[in-house]
């Protein structure tokens, strides 16, 4: 028992001490320190923080929450909400609170008072293509907040080089007036790069689950952590992005290995059970998540490389060279994948111990080393998933579970354990989440995904690829 | 460092309104995991339709807020027929997933700007509790000298922990009857229970209502004590609080969950006061954690917890070790 | 995910135990030549012809069509077989001849592709398992579920049927369902007591030996107070010595007018209890008839015979 503790120990240091060289590490561009987590996001993660406040010894009748407030709901020129940017509210030059933008652009900022404040974001997080309407619109000074008020604070913005911008209200209303079809294609584009995405993290999940029937709920965090490697690496540090997503693979991979060392094959060695593992999983990822947000802290952050770029026309759809390239990356490791499954010796291992793991092992598999090899590809993959939609999205320490939801999703879509089932399901995923926008509240589209999900599984309970059990 | 601060702060989320509150939401957990095997994930969903349930009608239409309690169990009983007609049938991890993701499912629609007419959307909803307290028998603090707990925190408290033992009570009652014989038997096998002609679906289906009231109870509850809701506070990790909470005390024992809760908000109320006063006080550097980064490392505690007890102690504090080396799944 | 795990194990006092019975259970055998049961089936079916799908003159089940295929494999094809009441019928065959399905597809546990059958006069084609085991034909499972973490004693009071106090608003109430559970509980020590099982009364069932969770399955399968009783391969990983005690138990149950259907891949052990016996091969009924004529039979000694090595290494597997 003892040794398993150690075991464990020195796969959790690994992740420690590369956070402390994190730290130690210095900002650099339009990231500051690790310190200034939001406290809004993180209170709204705990619900009962507010209420528990153990300073005040004495509950009030009041409410908690400050009785004045500033929000606001943040849209594009497309009247698309804009989420992840940082809204912060200074005093006199003092900063009294901040807070990200949610996935409907909306954000809110407790005040200590009423009074007259400064409210601003940073013009670096806008996304491309997306200006101030006004220069200097990015902050508004002498915003003055009666006793109790909430008061609303609108940002102005425009499409890049459209100059007086476009009125307010009808949704879609640019310039040219993209008709269906091309909103139709374009948001096709946008749905399979997600789905692209989806797939390659996915690909390590249901290949773990094939060899070790493990549902490994700690899968996301080497996305996250992934895309947080690849950032202290890159953006924070001395390396170009390029080779700081090497950096990335190979953390997330040797995490993976190291996991797999410390915790889960001496589980399995004593026959521990799936449920229980399960649980394990779990209790991994919520320490690796928060070990993230300590070290990262929670804002959303950006890549400072690939971030403005012109997008092509191409008639029909626009598309940045970036995320051209990463469409295509990650269409091509997924061709890398298959290759790997159907020629190589290891991949061909990988499906027999998928197939049928005791006759693979009666057959003369190292069933052992496969599994290893297993989670070593998965977290590279995942790793390389984190740094690709950080590039398009951005990095914060939820991004893998919220990745984690729509790639069960994509891997129960196409049949669980099975590698092609989970591109091909989470390809599906990444344009039904993308396409529901067409008709539904940007917010909802992750709702739309988790629900394909769940009538999957009310028509197919066994998954798509998969078979009934026998029974007796 | 002011261990007797420390202490008193403990003490207080021990027996505070979140303890009593999460371990009503433990007990419905353990209905269904520990009797009746079924992996649910999904109990901050019940919460929630409960919470907003009890708020809304109050909020909206002005109904008092007994009626309100009333739709949010009756939201939780439709939400245990809605989930349980397509997931009932999959096999235990498929359910665990379909739970999860259905509780998320109703956050994104709670939150929504379709709901927000009702749900108040993302700024959600405030001070509807007032029917409650104006019920408050307490006139005064209660006052240990180290130790206060308000009139508002000592209602909320009576009622909490009432609640959570009336429903342990009906547990004990329930499992040790025949219903929860056969309950029992379908955790072991499904199979087995259906060849001795149990209808196992119905039962699940039972355990899965149960249960899930006393997750709406204790999200009405979690509205009453903040006077505020917001969908965002309805996330994921609460479930998993829960899960940590009932095994920490003992899967399938009846008043395991109250337990669980009372070590477990000691534990984490303790790391939370503990920490910040190191941090207060300068023992723990600046460089190293800020005040703000507790939270975090709270929840990363709270993961450590659930798998350590998980690899070295999966019967918890009350469970029977014997017995849980029974369990082959 | 519950692969049975459990090594069946036997305590040395449970085989010296064992040894005993065994003694006691053969010279009964030898001295009582056939019991009462045993000739009352012989005389129903003595008019009866030996061949495929034969009527019978009073059947409990009757199975028409039914057809199961997995992957374009028929695995069972069944057009015509009848169960006669009061008897110990075997159904045997090579490894892979569709016994299991057809066990499975008649207790409601598989659904077939098509095909109808009735039993004790009513059709319960499609029924759900459950109810086909309330309405008295109950199942036990080729690897034994016993219900681990329940007491021997709560695994059989399990199997009693019609019990109030099963019923979720009636289960607080303990003073509804009290009497009623004092009944059963006396059953169910009756049984217990039947199967000798009385010193594990109080014991998880989980740290039973492989042979009592097969008597532990036979006595709760009972408590249902079955007219027809399925065992799937009752002797599979149970010792010599516990078999015969298990064979005098099923013997026990034909003479109290209970009907067995087992599927047994012993053919000695078939031979010496069966009263008739419907032979499986390739998912099709391709033989029936009394122990003598099913030893005559050609197309069984072919069937086998092209199979023997199979039939061997299935034997091992168990």
């Amino acid at each position: 028992m003892l040794a398993r503790l150690v075991g464990l120990l020195a796969a959790l240091t690994i992740a420690l001490s590369w956070g402390a060289v994190a730290v130690a590490a210095p900002g650099a561009g339009p990231v500051t320190g690790a310190g200034d987590t939001a406290p809004v996001t993180t209170a709204s993660m705990l619900p009962l923080q507010q209420t528990e406040a153990p300073d005040d010894a004495e509950e009030t009748q009041q409410p908690e929450e400050p009785a004045e407030l500033l929000r606001g709901t943040l849209r594009g020129p497309d009247r698309q909400p804009l989420s992840g940017l940082t809204i912060t509210v200074t005093r006199d030059g003092e900063e009294v609170g901040s807070t990200v933008t949610d996935d409907q652009g909306q954000w809110e900022v407790g005040l200590p008072g009423p009074g007259t404040y400064a409210v601003g974001y940073d013009p670096a997080e806008l996304p491309e293509g997306v200006v101030p309407r006004e220069e200097g619109g990015e902050q508004l000074q002498g915003v003055v907040v009666r006793p109790g008020a909430a008061q609303g604070v609108i940002f102005q913005l425009a499409g890049d080089g459209e100059g007086e911008g476009v009125p307010g209200g009808g949704s879609g209303a640019g310039a040219a007036g993209p008709t269906l079809l091309s909103k139709v294609a374009q948001l096709l584009v946008e749905g399979i790069k997600f789905g692209a995405i989806i797939a390659i993290t996915s690909v390590g999940l249901s290949l773990v689950f094939g060899t070790t029937r493990l549902i490994n709920f700690a899968h996301g965090e080497f996305v996250t952590i992934g895309a947080v490697v690849a950032f202290f690496a890159s953006t924070g540090g001395p390396l170009p992005l390029v080779l700081g997503a090497v950096v990335a693979i190979a953390f997330a991979a040797a995490l993976a290995g190291g996991l797999e060392l410390s915790v889960w094959r001496p589980m399995r060695r004593r026959s521990t059970g799936l449920i229980q593992m399960f649980i394990v999983a779990i209790g991994l990822s919520l320490v690796l998540r928060h070990l993230v947000l300590v070290v990262f802290g929670s804002r959303r952050r950006q890549y400072d490389e690939f971030t403005l770029q012109p997008a092509w026309d191409l008639g029909l759809v626009r598309i940045t060279p970036r995320d051209l390239v990463i469409t295509v990356l990650a269409f091509l490791v997924m061709v890398l994948v298959a290759v790997m499954l159907q020629r190589t010796r290891t991949g061909k291992a990988m499906r027999a111990v998928n197939d049928n793991q005791d006759l693979a092992r009666a057959s003369g598999i190292d069933v052992e080393r496969v599994v290893m090899v297993v989670w070593l590809v998965g977290g590279g993959l995942a790793g390389l998933g984190g740094v690709l939609y950080g590039l398009t999205q951005a990095i914060y320490p939820e991004m893998g579970f919220t990745l984690l939801l729509l790639m069960f999703a994509g891997v129960i879509l196409g049949g669980i354990g099975s590698a092609y089932g989970a591109m091909i399901g989470s390809l599906a995923i990444g344009v039904i989440s993308q396409l529901s926008t067409l008709w539904f509240p940007a917010s909802l589209q992750f709702m739309w995904a988790l629900l394909a999900m769940i009538l999957v599984l009310l028509f197919r309970p066994q998954g798509i690829l998969g078979r009934r059990e026998r029974i007796g | 460092m002011d261990l007797l601060a420390i202490l008193s702060n403990s003490v207080r989320g021990a027996f505070g309104p979140e303890a009593a509150i999460y371990a009503l939401a433990a007990i419905g957990l353990n209905i269904h995991f520990g009797y009746t095997g079924l992996l649910n994930f999904g109990q901050v969903g019940f919460m929630l339709v409960g919470a907003y349930g009890t708020a809304v009608p109050v909020v909206a239409w002005g109904w008092p807020l007994w009626a309100g309690v009333l739709v949010g169990v009756l939201c939780a009983v439709l939400l245990a027929l809605l989930l349980g007609f397509p997931t009932l049938r999959l096999r235990g991890d498929y359910l665990a997933i379909a739970t999860i993701a259905a509780a998320e499912v109703l956050r994104y629609l709670y939150r929504s700007s379709w709901a927000e007419p009702l749900t108040g959307g993302v700024f959600g909803l405030k001070q509807f509790a007032g029917g409650f307290y104006a019920f408050n028998p307490y006139s005064g603090p209660l006052d240990l000298g180290w130790l206060t707990f308000s009139p508002r925190a000592l209602w909320v408290m009576t009622v909490g922990w009432g609640a959570a033992f009336l429903a342990a009570g009906l547990v004990a009652l329930l499992i040790h009857s025949p219903w929860g014989r056969v309950l029992r038997s379908v955790r072991e096998d499904e199979q087995a229970a259906r060849s001795l002609g149990k209808n196992v679906f119905a039962y699940k289906m039972q355990s899965l209502v149960l249960g899930g009231v006393m997750g709406a109870l204790a999200g009405a509850l979690i509205g009453i004590n903040s006077q505020a809701l917001n969908p965002d506070s309805f996330m994921p990790i609460i479930t998993f609080y829960l899960w940590t909470i009932m095994i920490l005390g003992g899967a399938s024992r009846v008043l395991a969950p109250i337990v669980g809760s009372v070590v477990f908000w000691f534990l984490l109320t303790f790391l939370d006061s503990a920490l910040r006063q190191a941090i207060g006080t300068g023992l723990v550097p600046a460089s190293v954690l800020v005040a703000s980064d507790i939270g975090a490392v709270r929840f990363a505690a709270v993961g450590l917890g659930l798998m350590l007890l998980m690899m070295f102690r999966p019967a918890g504090l009350m469970g029977d070790q014997k017995e849980l080396r029974l369990d082959v799944r | 995910m519950s692969a049975d795990q459990a090594t069946p194990r036997e305590e040395p006092e449970d085989l010296v135990h064992q040894r005993a019975e065994l003694v006691e259970e053969e010279a009964r055998l030898q001295h009582e030549a056939p019991s009462e049961g045993a000739s009352r089936a012989a005389r129903a079916l003595a008019d009866v012809a030996a061949e495929p799908g034969v009527p019978k003159p009073d059947p409990i089940l009757v199975v028409e069509d039914l057809t199961r295929s997995f992957g374009g494999v028929k695995a069972v094809q069944v057009d015509h077989v009848e169960v006669q009441r009061g008897t110990i019928t075997a159904v045997i065959g090579p490894n892979g001849a569709g016994k299991s399905t057809f066990f499975n597809l008649v207790t409601g546990f598989d659904r077939p592709d098509s095909g109808r059958w009735r039993f004790d006069g009513a059709d319960i084609t499609g029924r759900p398992a459950y109810r086909i085991a309330g309405s008295g034909m109950v199942r036990t499972f080729q690897l034994t579920k016993a219900l681990m973490r329940l007491t021997t004693l709560e695994n059989v009071m399990l199997g009693a049927t019609g019990q109030r106090g099963e019923r979720l608003l009636t289960a607080p109430l303990r003073f509804l369902w009290r009497g009623q559970e004092d009944q059963v509980r006396q059953r169910a020590d009756a049984l217990l007591e039947r199967f000798r099982l009385t010193h594990m009364r109080d014991e998880f069932a989980g740290t039973m030996s492989g042979g009592q969770r097969k008597l532990l399955e036979m006595a709760r399968a009972l408590m249902v107070r079955p007219s027809l009783v399925m065992l799937d391969e009752p002797m599979a990983g149970v010792n010599p010595a516990l078999t015969q005690s298990l064979l005098g138990h099923i013997q026990g149950l034909r003479d109290e007018g209970t009907t067995v259907v087992l599927v047994e891949h012993d053919m000695d052990v078939i031979m010496a209890i069966s009263d008739w016996i419907v032979v499986m091969a390739e998912g099709r009924v391709i033989a029936e008839g009394r122990p003598d004529d099913i030893r005559r039979n050609k197309a069984v000694i072919d069937a086998y015979l092209g199979t023997r090595r199979e039939l061997k290494e299935d034997d091992g597997e168990h």
